[in-house]
Protein backbone atom coordinates (compact mmCIF):
# COMPACT_ATOMS: atom_id res chain seq x y z
CA UNK A 1 0.00 0.00 0.00
CA UNK A 2 1.09 3.21 -0.76
CA UNK A 3 -1.11 5.76 0.36
CA UNK A 4 -1.30 6.89 3.49
CA UNK A 5 -2.74 10.29 3.55
CA UNK A 6 -5.56 12.00 1.61
CA UNK A 7 -6.71 15.15 1.39
CA UNK A 8 -10.63 15.15 0.14
CA UNK A 9 -12.31 18.77 -0.97
CA UNK A 10 -15.52 18.42 0.66
CA UNK A 11 -17.98 20.89 -1.40
CA UNK A 12 -20.61 22.24 1.15
CA UNK A 13 -24.52 22.23 -0.50
CA UNK A 14 -27.70 23.26 1.44
CA UNK A 15 -25.54 22.91 5.26
CA UNK A 16 -24.17 19.52 3.83
CA UNK A 17 -21.71 18.39 1.92
CA UNK A 18 -22.26 17.05 -1.79
CA UNK A 19 -22.63 13.39 -2.25
CA UNK A 20 -19.49 12.97 -4.16
CA UNK A 21 -17.67 14.41 -1.33
CA UNK A 22 -18.95 11.64 0.88
CA UNK A 23 -18.25 9.00 -1.86
CA UNK A 24 -14.81 10.49 -1.84
CA UNK A 25 -14.19 10.56 1.75
CA UNK A 26 -15.79 6.89 1.66
CA UNK A 27 -13.33 5.75 -1.13
CA UNK A 28 -10.03 7.58 0.59
CA UNK A 29 -10.34 5.80 3.72
CA UNK A 30 -11.60 2.11 2.16
CA UNK A 31 -7.68 3.03 0.52
CA UNK A 32 -6.61 2.99 3.80
CA UNK A 33 -5.59 6.33 4.27
CA UNK A 34 -5.57 9.00 6.78
CA UNK A 35 -7.96 11.54 5.60
CA UNK A 36 -8.63 15.35 6.04
CA UNK A 37 -11.51 16.34 4.73
CA UNK A 38 -11.59 20.61 3.64
CA UNK A 39 -14.64 22.39 3.63
CA UNK A 40 -15.52 26.50 3.22
CA UNK A 41 -19.40 27.63 3.53
CA UNK A 42 -20.75 24.90 5.73
CA UNK A 43 -22.75 24.10 8.68
CA UNK A 44 -21.62 23.76 12.30
CA UNK A 45 -22.72 20.17 11.54
CA UNK A 46 -20.51 19.51 8.88
CA UNK A 47 -17.52 18.07 11.01
CA UNK A 48 -19.64 15.12 12.40
CA UNK A 49 -20.96 14.54 9.10
CA UNK A 50 -17.14 14.22 7.15
CA UNK A 51 -16.13 11.82 10.48
CA UNK A 52 -19.01 9.61 9.63
CA UNK A 53 -17.35 8.90 6.44
CA UNK A 54 -14.21 8.17 7.47
CA UNK A 55 -12.30 11.56 8.06
CA UNK A 56 -10.01 12.41 11.08
CA UNK A 57 -9.30 16.05 10.65
CA UNK A 58 -11.34 19.58 9.05
CA UNK A 59 -10.19 22.20 8.34
CA UNK A 60 -12.60 24.57 7.88
CA UNK A 61 -12.78 27.84 5.77
CA UNK A 62 -15.47 29.43 6.94
CA UNK A 63 -18.46 31.44 5.34
CA UNK A 64 -16.64 33.13 2.08
CA UNK A 65 -19.12 35.08 1.28
CA UNK A 66 -21.17 35.33 -2.31
CA UNK A 67 -17.86 34.50 -4.27
CA UNK A 68 -17.10 31.75 -6.84
CA UNK A 69 -14.60 30.07 -4.48
CA UNK A 70 -12.27 28.57 -6.55
CA UNK A 71 -9.61 31.04 -6.16
CA UNK A 72 -9.67 31.76 -2.54
CA UNK A 73 -10.19 27.74 -2.06
CA UNK A 74 -7.19 27.10 -4.17
CA UNK A 75 -5.08 29.52 -2.29
CA UNK A 76 -5.70 28.58 0.95
CA UNK A 77 -4.89 24.59 0.23
CA UNK A 78 -1.53 25.49 -1.91
CA UNK A 79 -0.87 27.33 1.72
CA UNK A 80 -2.07 24.59 3.44
CA UNK A 81 0.29 22.19 1.18
CA UNK A 82 3.41 24.16 2.27
CA UNK A 83 3.27 22.41 5.76
CA UNK A 84 2.54 19.05 4.82
CA UNK A 85 2.30 16.50 1.28
CA UNK A 86 -0.62 14.30 1.16
CA UNK A 87 -0.25 11.18 -1.60
CA UNK A 88 -3.32 13.23 -3.22
CA UNK A 89 -5.46 15.71 -2.95
CA UNK A 90 -9.09 13.70 -4.53
CA UNK A 91 -12.03 16.94 -5.75
CA UNK A 92 -15.26 16.48 -6.49
CA UNK A 93 -16.01 16.99 -10.37
CA UNK A 94 -18.50 20.31 -10.05
CA UNK A 95 -18.09 23.00 -11.63
CA UNK A 96 -16.87 24.48 -8.18
CA UNK A 97 -14.12 20.97 -8.10
CA UNK A 98 -13.42 21.60 -11.35
CA UNK A 99 -12.45 25.23 -11.00
CA UNK A 100 -10.82 24.84 -7.53
CA UNK A 101 -8.85 21.69 -9.34
CA UNK A 102 -7.87 24.22 -12.16
CA UNK A 103 -6.39 26.88 -10.19
CA UNK A 104 -4.52 24.24 -7.38
CA UNK A 105 -2.52 22.82 -10.36
CA UNK A 106 -1.43 25.88 -11.73
CA UNK A 107 -0.48 27.33 -7.96
CA UNK A 108 1.64 24.18 -7.65
CA UNK A 109 3.01 23.79 -11.22
CA UNK A 110 1.23 20.08 -11.06
CA UNK A 111 -0.61 18.00 -13.48
CA UNK A 112 -4.41 17.17 -12.87
CA UNK A 113 -6.11 14.22 -13.41
CA UNK A 114 -9.22 14.91 -14.40
CA UNK A 115 -12.91 12.70 -15.10
CA UNK A 116 -11.66 9.83 -13.03
CA UNK A 117 -13.89 7.14 -12.10
CA UNK A 118 -11.54 4.81 -10.31
CA UNK A 119 -8.34 4.89 -8.36
CA UNK A 120 -6.32 2.45 -7.45
CA UNK A 121 -3.32 1.86 -4.99
CA UNK A 122 -0.45 0.36 -6.98
CA UNK A 123 3.56 1.43 -6.77
CA UNK A 124 1.86 5.31 -7.10
CA UNK A 125 -2.20 5.56 -6.70
CA UNK A 126 -3.38 5.08 -10.29
CA UNK A 127 -6.53 6.31 -11.63
CA UNK A 128 -9.28 5.28 -14.16
CA UNK A 129 -10.78 6.84 -16.60
CA UNK A 130 -13.20 6.09 -19.14
CA UNK A 131 -13.49 6.86 -23.05
CA UNK A 132 -15.11 6.52 -26.48
CA UNK A 133 -18.20 6.11 -24.47
CA UNK A 134 -16.83 4.22 -22.20
CA UNK A 135 -16.48 0.91 -23.66
CA UNK A 136 -12.19 1.80 -22.93
CA UNK A 137 -10.93 2.55 -19.50
CA UNK A 138 -7.52 4.37 -19.18
CA UNK A 139 -5.28 3.74 -16.46
CA UNK A 140 -3.19 6.69 -15.80
CA UNK A 141 -0.96 8.15 -13.76
CA UNK A 142 1.31 11.34 -12.48
CA UNK A 143 4.97 11.10 -12.46
CA UNK A 144 7.32 12.63 -10.03
CA UNK A 145 4.42 14.75 -8.91
CA UNK A 146 2.83 14.97 -4.91
CA UNK A 147 0.61 15.69 -4.06
CA UNK A 148 -1.52 13.94 -6.94
CA UNK A 149 -4.73 16.31 -8.19
CA UNK A 150 -7.48 13.92 -8.87
CA UNK A 151 -10.94 15.13 -9.83
CA UNK A 152 -13.76 12.22 -9.38
CA UNK A 153 -16.85 11.98 -11.22
CA UNK A 154 -19.84 11.99 -8.93
CA UNK A 155 -21.17 8.23 -8.09
CA UNK A 156 -17.66 6.16 -9.01
CA UNK A 157 -17.63 5.26 -5.30
CA UNK A 158 -20.30 4.40 -3.00
CA UNK A 159 -20.74 6.52 0.25
CA UNK A 160 -21.01 4.42 3.66
CA UNK A 161 -20.88 5.76 6.81
CA UNK A 162 -19.10 3.60 8.51
CA UNK A 163 -16.60 6.01 10.96
CA UNK A 164 -18.98 6.58 13.89
CA UNK A 165 -16.06 9.65 15.40
CA UNK A 166 -16.82 13.62 14.80
CA UNK A 167 -13.72 14.58 12.72
CA UNK A 168 -11.08 17.08 14.55
CA UNK A 169 -12.23 20.09 13.36
CA UNK A 170 -9.51 23.12 12.84
CA UNK A 171 -10.67 26.51 11.28
CA UNK A 172 -8.19 27.46 8.93
CA UNK A 173 -7.95 30.93 8.10
CA UNK A 174 -8.41 31.88 4.36
CA UNK A 175 -5.91 33.30 1.84
CA UNK A 176 -7.61 35.82 -0.32
CA UNK A 177 -7.60 36.37 -3.94
CA UNK A 178 -7.68 39.62 -6.07
CA UNK A 179 -8.63 37.44 -8.58
CA UNK A 180 -12.24 36.80 -7.32
CA UNK A 181 -15.70 37.07 -9.18
CA UNK A 182 -18.61 37.80 -7.15
CA UNK A 183 -21.88 36.19 -7.12
CA UNK A 184 -24.60 39.28 -7.33
CA UNK A 185 -27.72 36.33 -7.16
CA UNK A 186 -28.57 33.02 -7.47
CA UNK A 187 -31.52 31.74 -9.45
CA UNK A 188 -33.10 28.64 -8.91
CA UNK A 189 -35.16 26.91 -11.38
CA UNK A 190 -38.52 25.09 -10.25
CA UNK A 191 -38.61 21.57 -10.49
CA UNK A 192 -40.79 18.44 -9.16
CA UNK A 193 -40.74 15.07 -8.59
CA UNK A 194 -37.83 12.94 -7.46
CA UNK A 195 -34.14 14.73 -7.56
CA UNK A 196 -32.50 13.12 -10.97
CA UNK A 197 -29.34 12.02 -8.94
CA UNK A 198 -31.36 9.81 -6.85
CA UNK A 199 -34.35 8.89 -8.78
CA UNK A 200 -34.97 4.66 -9.63
CA UNK A 201 -36.03 5.47 -12.90
CA UNK A 202 -35.13 8.19 -15.43
CA UNK A 203 -35.96 9.07 -18.77
CA UNK A 204 -34.43 11.06 -20.86
CA UNK A 205 -34.81 13.15 -24.16
CA UNK A 206 -32.46 13.93 -26.79
CA UNK A 207 -32.80 15.46 -30.63
CA UNK A 208 -34.75 12.52 -32.08
CA UNK A 209 -38.25 14.19 -29.79
CA UNK A 210 -37.66 16.58 -33.12
CA UNK A 211 -38.98 19.46 -31.03
CA UNK A 212 -39.26 21.20 -27.52
CA UNK A 213 -43.14 20.58 -26.86
CA UNK A 214 -42.47 17.04 -27.40
CA UNK A 215 -40.53 16.49 -23.80
CA UNK A 216 -43.61 16.71 -22.53
CA UNK A 217 -43.95 13.16 -23.11
CA UNK A 218 -40.30 12.23 -21.58
CA UNK A 219 -41.84 14.54 -18.48
CA UNK A 220 -45.29 12.18 -18.69
CA UNK A 221 -43.44 8.91 -19.00
CA UNK A 222 -40.93 10.07 -16.08
CA UNK A 223 -43.91 11.02 -13.77
CA UNK A 224 -45.73 7.50 -14.79
CA UNK A 225 -42.92 5.69 -13.66
CA UNK A 226 -42.01 7.46 -10.19
CA UNK A 227 -38.92 8.64 -12.16
CA UNK A 228 -37.22 11.97 -12.68
CA UNK A 229 -36.91 13.26 -16.47
CA UNK A 230 -33.22 13.75 -17.62
CA UNK A 231 -32.03 15.14 -21.05
CA UNK A 232 -28.61 15.14 -23.54
CA UNK A 233 -26.55 17.87 -23.58
CA UNK A 234 -27.95 18.39 -27.52
CA UNK A 235 -31.31 20.02 -26.07
CA UNK A 236 -30.16 21.70 -22.79
CA UNK A 237 -27.72 23.62 -25.68
CA UNK A 238 -30.55 24.33 -27.89
CA UNK A 239 -32.64 25.87 -24.67
CA UNK A 240 -35.56 22.90 -24.61
CA UNK A 241 -34.84 22.14 -20.78
CA UNK A 242 -33.07 23.67 -18.66
CA UNK A 243 -29.22 22.62 -17.81
CA UNK A 244 -30.33 21.00 -14.52
CA UNK A 245 -32.01 18.29 -16.30
CA UNK A 246 -28.49 17.33 -18.47
CA UNK A 247 -27.05 13.88 -18.24
CA UNK A 248 -23.59 13.35 -19.11
CA UNK A 249 -19.79 14.57 -19.17
CA UNK A 250 -20.79 17.83 -18.15
CA UNK A 251 -24.60 17.06 -16.44
CA UNK A 252 -24.90 14.58 -13.94
CA UNK A 253 -24.03 11.27 -13.41
CA UNK A 254 -27.12 8.62 -12.61
CA UNK A 255 -27.09 5.22 -11.69
CA UNK A 256 -31.07 3.93 -11.57
CA UNK A 257 -32.59 0.61 -11.61
CA UNK A 258 -34.16 1.95 -14.74
CA UNK A 259 -32.70 4.08 -17.60
CA UNK A 260 -35.16 5.10 -20.53
CA UNK A 261 -33.28 7.20 -23.22
CA UNK A 262 -35.73 8.40 -26.13
CA UNK A 263 -34.63 9.59 -29.30
CA UNK A 264 -30.64 10.07 -27.75
CA UNK A 265 -28.10 8.62 -30.39
CA UNK A 266 -25.87 7.95 -27.52
CA UNK A 267 -22.80 10.54 -27.91
CA UNK A 268 -20.08 9.66 -25.34
CA UNK A 269 -20.78 12.96 -23.79
CA UNK A 270 -24.15 11.26 -22.61
CA UNK A 271 -23.04 7.44 -21.87
CA UNK A 272 -20.36 8.28 -19.48
CA UNK A 273 -23.13 9.60 -17.48
CA UNK A 274 -26.00 6.85 -17.75
CA UNK A 275 -23.81 3.39 -18.13
CA UNK A 276 -24.09 2.64 -15.06
CA UNK A 277 -27.90 2.12 -15.00
CA UNK A 278 -28.91 -1.59 -14.04
CA UNK A 279 -31.28 -1.34 -17.33
CA UNK A 280 -31.54 0.66 -19.97
CA UNK A 281 -33.81 0.64 -22.59
CA UNK A 282 -33.53 2.33 -25.86
CA UNK A 283 -35.94 4.44 -28.50
CA UNK A 284 -33.87 5.35 -32.07
CA UNK A 285 -35.21 5.78 -35.25
CA UNK A 286 -31.76 4.79 -35.97
CA UNK A 287 -30.49 0.97 -36.31
CA UNK A 288 -26.65 1.85 -35.90
CA UNK A 289 -27.03 4.10 -32.78
CA UNK A 290 -24.92 3.89 -30.65
CA UNK A 291 -27.21 4.00 -27.32
CA UNK A 292 -28.55 0.57 -28.73
CA UNK A 293 -24.99 -1.32 -27.86
CA UNK A 294 -25.46 -0.29 -23.94
CA UNK A 295 -29.01 -1.07 -24.16
CA UNK A 296 -31.28 -3.79 -22.41
CA UNK A 297 -34.17 -3.50 -24.66
CA UNK A 298 -33.84 -1.56 -27.96
CA UNK A 299 -36.43 -0.39 -30.26
CA UNK A 300 -35.99 0.95 -33.23
CA UNK A 301 -38.87 3.24 -34.54
CA UNK A 302 -39.88 6.95 -33.67
CA UNK A 303 -40.47 8.20 -30.17
CA UNK A 304 -43.44 10.38 -31.34
CA UNK A 305 -44.94 7.31 -32.03
CA UNK A 306 -43.52 4.69 -29.74
CA UNK A 307 -43.64 7.08 -26.76
CA UNK A 308 -47.60 8.35 -27.00
CA UNK A 309 -48.44 4.62 -26.67
CA UNK A 310 -46.61 3.44 -24.22
CA UNK A 311 -47.95 6.36 -22.28
CA UNK A 312 -51.40 5.20 -23.37
CA UNK A 313 -50.66 1.62 -21.69
CA UNK A 314 -49.93 2.71 -18.48
CA UNK A 315 -52.07 5.11 -18.12
CA UNK A 316 -54.66 2.48 -18.82
CA UNK A 317 -53.02 -0.05 -15.96
CA UNK A 318 -53.31 2.87 -13.63
CA UNK B 1 -12.82 45.89 -26.27
CA UNK B 2 -9.98 43.13 -28.02
CA UNK B 3 -11.15 39.48 -26.96
CA UNK B 4 -9.11 36.49 -27.26
CA UNK B 5 -10.53 33.26 -27.98
CA UNK B 6 -8.76 29.74 -27.17
CA UNK B 7 -9.73 27.68 -29.70
CA UNK B 8 -8.39 24.10 -30.87
CA UNK B 9 -8.50 21.90 -33.80
CA UNK B 10 -9.52 18.17 -32.76
CA UNK B 11 -10.37 15.03 -34.94
CA UNK B 12 -13.35 14.68 -36.63
CA UNK B 13 -15.63 13.53 -34.09
CA UNK B 14 -18.04 11.43 -36.16
CA UNK B 15 -15.49 9.48 -36.96
CA UNK B 16 -14.38 6.63 -35.13
CA UNK B 17 -11.66 7.59 -32.60
CA UNK B 18 -8.64 4.68 -31.70
CA UNK B 19 -5.35 5.90 -29.97
CA UNK B 20 -1.76 5.61 -31.40
CA UNK B 21 0.77 3.46 -29.93
CA UNK B 22 1.51 5.53 -26.99
CA UNK B 23 -1.92 5.40 -26.01
CA UNK B 24 -2.89 9.05 -26.69
CA UNK B 25 -5.67 10.43 -29.00
CA UNK B 26 -4.48 9.41 -32.83
CA UNK B 27 -4.62 13.30 -34.54
CA UNK B 28 -3.10 12.00 -37.71
CA UNK B 29 -6.37 12.40 -39.62
CA UNK B 30 -7.76 15.72 -40.48
CA UNK B 31 -8.63 17.98 -38.44
CA UNK B 32 -11.65 20.14 -37.86
CA UNK B 33 -12.00 22.96 -35.68
CA UNK B 34 -13.62 22.28 -32.37
CA UNK B 35 -17.68 22.76 -32.76
CA UNK B 36 -17.49 23.79 -29.24
CA UNK B 37 -14.83 26.71 -29.70
CA UNK B 38 -17.61 28.64 -32.65
CA UNK B 39 -19.79 29.65 -29.24
CA UNK B 40 -16.60 31.64 -28.07
CA UNK B 41 -15.83 33.02 -31.22
CA UNK B 42 -19.54 34.11 -31.74
CA UNK B 43 -19.47 35.56 -28.12
CA UNK B 44 -16.54 37.48 -29.17
CA UNK B 45 -17.49 39.05 -32.00
CA UNK B 46 -20.88 40.04 -30.58
CA UNK B 47 -19.04 41.75 -27.72
CA UNK B 48 -16.78 43.37 -30.01
CA UNK B 49 -19.28 44.53 -32.37
CA UNK B 50 -21.12 45.97 -29.27
CA UNK B 51 -18.59 47.56 -27.99
CA UNK B 52 -17.76 49.45 -31.69
CA UNK B 53 -13.91 48.82 -31.66
CA UNK B 54 -11.53 46.19 -30.94
CA UNK B 55 -10.84 42.84 -32.60
CA UNK B 56 -11.34 39.05 -32.34
CA UNK B 57 -7.98 37.29 -31.67
CA UNK B 58 -7.39 33.04 -32.09
CA UNK B 59 -4.84 31.32 -29.66
CA UNK B 60 -4.35 27.68 -30.55
CA UNK B 61 -2.05 25.34 -29.72
CA UNK B 62 -1.16 21.86 -31.97
CA UNK B 63 -0.57 20.93 -35.25
CA UNK B 64 -0.16 23.68 -37.57
CA UNK B 65 0.48 21.65 -40.80
CA UNK B 66 -3.23 22.33 -41.68
CA UNK B 67 -5.41 25.07 -40.40
CA UNK B 68 -8.45 24.82 -42.40
CA UNK B 69 -10.34 24.47 -38.62
CA UNK B 70 -8.73 27.96 -37.89
CA UNK B 71 -9.13 29.42 -40.42
CA UNK B 72 -12.75 28.66 -40.20
CA UNK B 73 -13.32 30.69 -37.12
CA UNK B 74 -11.22 33.15 -39.15
CA UNK B 75 -14.15 33.40 -41.41
CA UNK B 76 -16.60 34.09 -38.85
CA UNK B 77 -14.94 37.55 -38.69
CA UNK B 78 -11.94 37.11 -36.23
CA UNK B 79 -8.92 38.92 -37.55
CA UNK B 80 -5.50 37.01 -36.88
CA UNK B 81 -4.44 33.70 -35.66
CA UNK B 82 -1.44 32.36 -33.38
CA UNK B 83 -1.06 29.11 -33.27
CA UNK B 84 1.82 27.23 -31.39
CA UNK B 85 2.94 24.17 -33.22
CA UNK B 86 5.97 22.12 -31.59
CA UNK B 87 7.19 18.49 -32.12
CA UNK B 88 8.05 19.05 -28.04
CA UNK B 89 4.74 19.52 -27.06
CA UNK B 90 3.35 16.24 -28.27
CA UNK B 91 1.56 14.90 -25.22
CA UNK B 92 1.13 17.63 -23.12
CA UNK B 93 -0.64 17.96 -20.26
CA UNK B 94 -4.02 20.71 -20.07
CA UNK B 95 -1.53 22.69 -17.57
CA UNK B 96 1.47 22.61 -20.42
CA UNK B 97 -0.91 23.77 -22.97
CA UNK B 98 -2.01 26.58 -20.38
CA UNK B 99 1.21 27.61 -19.64
CA UNK B 100 1.72 27.64 -23.72
CA UNK B 101 -1.45 29.82 -24.31
CA UNK B 102 -0.40 31.94 -21.74
CA UNK B 103 3.12 32.78 -22.74
CA UNK B 104 1.05 33.76 -25.75
CA UNK B 105 -1.69 35.83 -24.38
CA UNK B 106 0.40 37.49 -22.16
CA UNK B 107 2.66 39.50 -25.29
CA UNK B 108 -1.02 41.81 -25.47
CA UNK B 109 -2.89 41.05 -22.69
CA UNK B 110 -6.46 41.60 -24.17
CA UNK B 111 -10.03 42.85 -21.91
CA UNK B 112 -11.48 39.11 -22.13
CA UNK B 113 -10.62 35.97 -22.72
CA UNK B 114 -12.85 33.51 -23.77
CA UNK B 115 -12.75 29.36 -24.00
CA UNK B 116 -15.12 26.47 -24.38
CA UNK B 117 -16.12 24.82 -21.44
CA UNK B 118 -14.31 21.82 -22.37
CA UNK B 119 -12.73 20.28 -25.63
CA UNK B 120 -14.73 17.72 -27.36
CA UNK B 121 -11.84 15.44 -27.62
CA UNK B 122 -10.13 15.38 -24.28
CA UNK B 123 -12.89 16.39 -21.76
CA UNK B 124 -10.20 17.63 -19.39
CA UNK B 125 -11.69 20.65 -18.51
CA UNK B 126 -9.71 22.63 -16.77
CA UNK B 127 -7.29 24.50 -18.84
CA UNK B 128 -9.25 27.93 -19.03
CA UNK B 129 -9.01 28.26 -15.13
CA UNK B 130 -5.45 26.93 -15.43
CA UNK B 131 -4.85 29.75 -18.03
CA UNK B 132 -6.50 32.13 -15.92
CA UNK B 133 -4.47 31.80 -12.62
CA UNK B 134 -1.21 31.84 -15.09
CA UNK B 135 -2.19 35.48 -15.88
CA UNK B 136 -3.65 36.70 -12.91
CA UNK B 137 -6.99 37.04 -13.59
CA UNK B 138 -10.49 35.97 -12.39
CA UNK B 139 -12.43 33.28 -14.54
CA UNK B 140 -16.18 33.22 -15.02
CA UNK B 141 -17.00 29.29 -15.75
CA UNK B 142 -19.75 27.62 -17.40
CA UNK B 143 -21.58 31.04 -18.85
CA UNK B 144 -24.68 30.61 -20.55
CA UNK B 145 -24.96 34.37 -21.39
CA UNK B 146 -21.87 36.99 -21.31
CA UNK B 147 -22.29 40.81 -21.37
CA UNK B 148 -20.30 43.50 -20.36
CA UNK B 149 -21.23 46.49 -18.62
CA UNK B 150 -19.03 49.33 -17.78
CA UNK B 151 -15.48 47.60 -17.04
CA UNK B 152 -16.95 44.26 -15.59
CA UNK B 153 -17.86 41.33 -17.22
CA UNK B 154 -21.56 40.14 -16.05
CA UNK B 155 -22.31 36.07 -16.76
CA UNK B 156 -24.93 33.67 -15.76
CA UNK B 157 -23.26 31.04 -14.72
CA UNK B 158 -24.86 27.32 -14.53
CA UNK B 159 -25.62 25.94 -11.36
CA UNK B 160 -27.16 22.62 -9.99
CA UNK B 161 -30.30 24.17 -9.22
CA UNK B 162 -30.45 27.10 -11.98
CA UNK B 163 -28.18 29.73 -12.71
CA UNK B 164 -25.93 32.50 -10.64
CA UNK B 165 -25.14 36.01 -12.05
CA UNK B 166 -22.01 36.21 -11.53
CA UNK B 167 -19.36 39.49 -12.21
CA UNK B 168 -16.15 40.52 -12.46
CA UNK B 169 -13.45 43.16 -13.26
CA UNK B 170 -11.83 43.25 -16.81
CA UNK B 171 -9.92 41.72 -17.84
CA UNK B 172 -11.03 38.55 -17.26
CA UNK B 173 -10.94 34.42 -18.66
CA UNK B 174 -15.00 33.29 -19.18
CA UNK B 175 -15.98 29.89 -20.58
CA UNK B 176 -18.77 29.55 -22.48
CA UNK B 177 -21.46 26.51 -23.15
CA UNK B 178 -21.89 25.37 -26.36
CA UNK B 179 -25.65 26.83 -27.07
CA UNK B 180 -25.10 29.60 -25.34
CA UNK B 181 -25.48 32.12 -28.81
CA UNK B 182 -26.20 30.59 -32.31
CA UNK B 183 -22.96 30.63 -34.12
CA UNK B 184 -22.91 32.62 -37.50
CA UNK B 185 -22.62 30.69 -41.14
CA UNK B 186 -19.46 32.45 -42.55
CA UNK B 187 -20.36 34.22 -45.26
CA UNK B 188 -18.37 33.70 -48.54
CA UNK B 189 -16.84 37.35 -48.33
CA UNK B 190 -16.12 35.77 -44.69
CA UNK B 191 -14.15 33.06 -46.41
CA UNK B 192 -12.39 34.94 -48.89
CA UNK B 193 -11.43 37.61 -46.18
CA UNK B 194 -9.87 34.79 -43.82
CA UNK B 195 -7.82 33.66 -46.53
CA UNK B 196 -5.53 36.80 -46.43
CA UNK B 197 -5.13 36.87 -42.52
CA UNK B 198 -2.44 35.97 -40.60
CA UNK B 199 -2.06 32.68 -39.17
CA UNK B 200 0.87 33.25 -37.28
CA UNK B 201 2.95 29.95 -36.23
CA UNK B 202 5.40 30.08 -33.26
CA UNK B 203 7.57 27.47 -31.52
CA UNK B 204 8.44 26.68 -27.77
CA UNK B 205 11.67 28.41 -28.73
CA UNK B 206 10.03 31.42 -30.31
CA UNK B 207 7.76 31.85 -27.15
CA UNK B 208 11.66 32.08 -24.89
CA UNK B 209 9.58 29.17 -23.21
CA UNK B 210 12.03 26.80 -21.26
CA UNK B 211 11.59 23.17 -22.97
CA UNK B 212 12.12 21.47 -19.67
CA UNK B 213 9.20 22.25 -17.96
CA UNK B 214 6.70 21.53 -20.73
CA UNK B 215 7.80 17.78 -20.43
CA UNK B 216 4.17 15.42 -19.72
CA UNK B 217 4.27 14.68 -16.05
CA UNK B 218 0.92 12.26 -16.16
CA UNK B 219 1.15 8.74 -18.03
CA UNK B 220 -0.91 6.33 -19.31
CA UNK B 221 -0.62 2.92 -17.55
CA UNK B 222 -2.84 1.04 -19.72
CA UNK B 223 -6.02 0.87 -22.00
CA UNK B 224 -8.26 -1.71 -20.93
CA UNK B 225 -11.92 -3.19 -22.74
CA UNK B 226 -14.58 -1.94 -19.96
CA UNK B 227 -16.45 -4.59 -19.14
CA UNK B 228 -19.45 -3.44 -20.73
CA UNK B 229 -22.79 -5.68 -20.90
CA UNK B 230 -23.96 -6.76 -24.58
CA UNK B 231 -26.27 -5.11 -26.11
CA UNK B 232 -29.57 -6.81 -25.85
CA UNK B 233 -33.23 -7.41 -27.58
CA UNK B 234 -33.46 -4.74 -30.13
CA UNK B 235 -37.36 -4.66 -32.15
CA UNK B 236 -38.25 -2.73 -34.77
CA UNK B 237 -41.00 -0.71 -34.00
CA UNK B 238 -43.76 -2.54 -35.87
CA UNK B 239 -46.82 -0.86 -33.84
CA UNK B 240 -45.88 -3.56 -30.88
CA UNK B 241 -42.73 -1.18 -29.63
CA UNK B 242 -45.19 0.00 -26.70
CA UNK B 243 -46.17 -3.55 -25.53
CA UNK B 244 -43.15 -4.90 -25.83
CA UNK B 245 -41.68 -2.32 -23.45
CA UNK B 246 -44.06 -3.13 -21.16
CA UNK B 247 -43.81 -6.74 -21.06
CA UNK B 248 -40.06 -6.02 -20.70
CA UNK B 249 -40.71 -3.43 -17.81
CA UNK B 250 -43.12 -6.40 -16.26
CA UNK B 251 -39.56 -8.75 -16.73
CA UNK B 252 -37.11 -6.16 -14.65
CA UNK B 253 -39.71 -5.58 -11.88
CA UNK B 254 -40.32 -1.89 -12.38
CA UNK B 255 -44.29 -2.70 -13.10
CA UNK B 256 -46.06 -5.63 -11.12
CA UNK B 257 -46.82 -8.32 -13.24
CA UNK B 258 -50.79 -7.92 -15.57
CA UNK B 259 -52.85 -9.95 -14.31
CA UNK B 260 -53.91 -11.78 -17.19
Amino acid sequence: MSVSNLWVLAEPARGDVTTTSKELISEARRLGATVTAITWGANDDVARVVGSYGASRLWDLGDLGAILPASVVANTVASLLEGETPDAVLIPASNDGRDIAGRLSARLDTPVLTNVTGLRDGATLESEHPIFGGTHTVLARLRDSAPGLFVVRAKSFSATPDGVDVALRESVTPVTSSRTATIRSSHVEERNGPALEDAKVVVSGGRGLGDASSYALVEELARLLDGAPGASRAIVDAGWVPYSHQVGQTGKTVKPDLYVACGISGATQHMVGMKGAANVIAINKDPDAPIFAISDFGVVGDVQRVLPALIELLKARA
Amino acid sequence: MNVVVCVKQIPDPAATPSLDAEHRLDRSGKLILDEADTYGVEVALRLVEASGDGEVSLVSMGDATDVTGIRSALAMGAMRATVVSDPLLKGADALTTAKVLAAVISRDVPDLVLAATESSDGYTGTLPVQLAELLGLPALTFATSVAVESGDVVVHRQTELGYDEVVAALPAVVTVTAGVVEPRYATFKGIMAAKSRTVEVLSVADLGLDASALVPRQEVVSVELAATKNAGEKYVDDGEGAARIVAFLERIKILAGSAS
